[in-house]
């Protein structure tokens, strides 16, 4: 699982059926200092996270696993908001 | 998932018997503003999804949960046709 900050949302109306009713943000996958790394994506969000929170997600097929047994096409979705993280 | 815009069309006659009928789309990956970025990559069209549009693409094994593409040789499949993205501020 990957840290990132919510920056924004999507709206799709035409859609794969499974997506109906899932809320997807768009991520950016930050370091532990909370500087940018890497691409932005889209995922889908099975915690209710919002703009400008940091949250963790998972890549994959996983992905789709909080909404079981429906199949989700889903490679990212976001699992768990960060109330905050400590280095040693 | 990422955002990509739909820049072409693929034909192909020769393909594996379960491509068959499954339209092909040339995607060319953009960030939340517009921004073009990555290399293009061939996509399966499950939205009936045209050139120009801006679309959701899915990647890797996932890519097979998309309607219809069940036990289907496809990492990469458009799942849905983008309206609006939105990026706060300073993003």
């Amino acid at each position: 699982m990957q840290l990132a900050r919510v920056i924004g949302d999507i709206v799709v109306t035409r859609k794969d059926d499974n997506l109906t009713g899932i809320k997807l943000m768009v991520l950016q996958p930050i370091a532990a200092d909370g500087s940018n790394v890497g691409r932005t994506l889209v995922a889908v969000d099975a915690v209710g996270a919002g703009v400008g929170e940091t949250v963790f997600f998972v890549r994959g097929k996983e992905a789709s696993f909080p909404f079981h047994p429906t199949e989700v096409p889903t490679d990212a979705g976001i699992v768990g908001i960060v109330d905050h993280w400590d280095l040693d | 998932m990422i955002l990509a815009r739909i820049v072409g069309t693929v034909v192909a006659t020769r393909k594996d018997p379960r491509l068959v009928s499954n339209k092909l789309l040339v995607a060319r990956p953009m960030d939340p503003h517009g921004k073009s970025e990555g290399n293009y990559l061939v996509a399966v069209d499950t939205v009936d999804a045209g050139v120009g549009e801006t679309v959701l693409i899915v990647s890797g094994s996932s890519a097979r949960m998309a309607s219809g593409m069940k036990d289907c040789p496809v990492d990469a499949a458009v799942v849905g046709i983008v309206d609006a993205v939105e990026v706060a501020a300073g993003d």
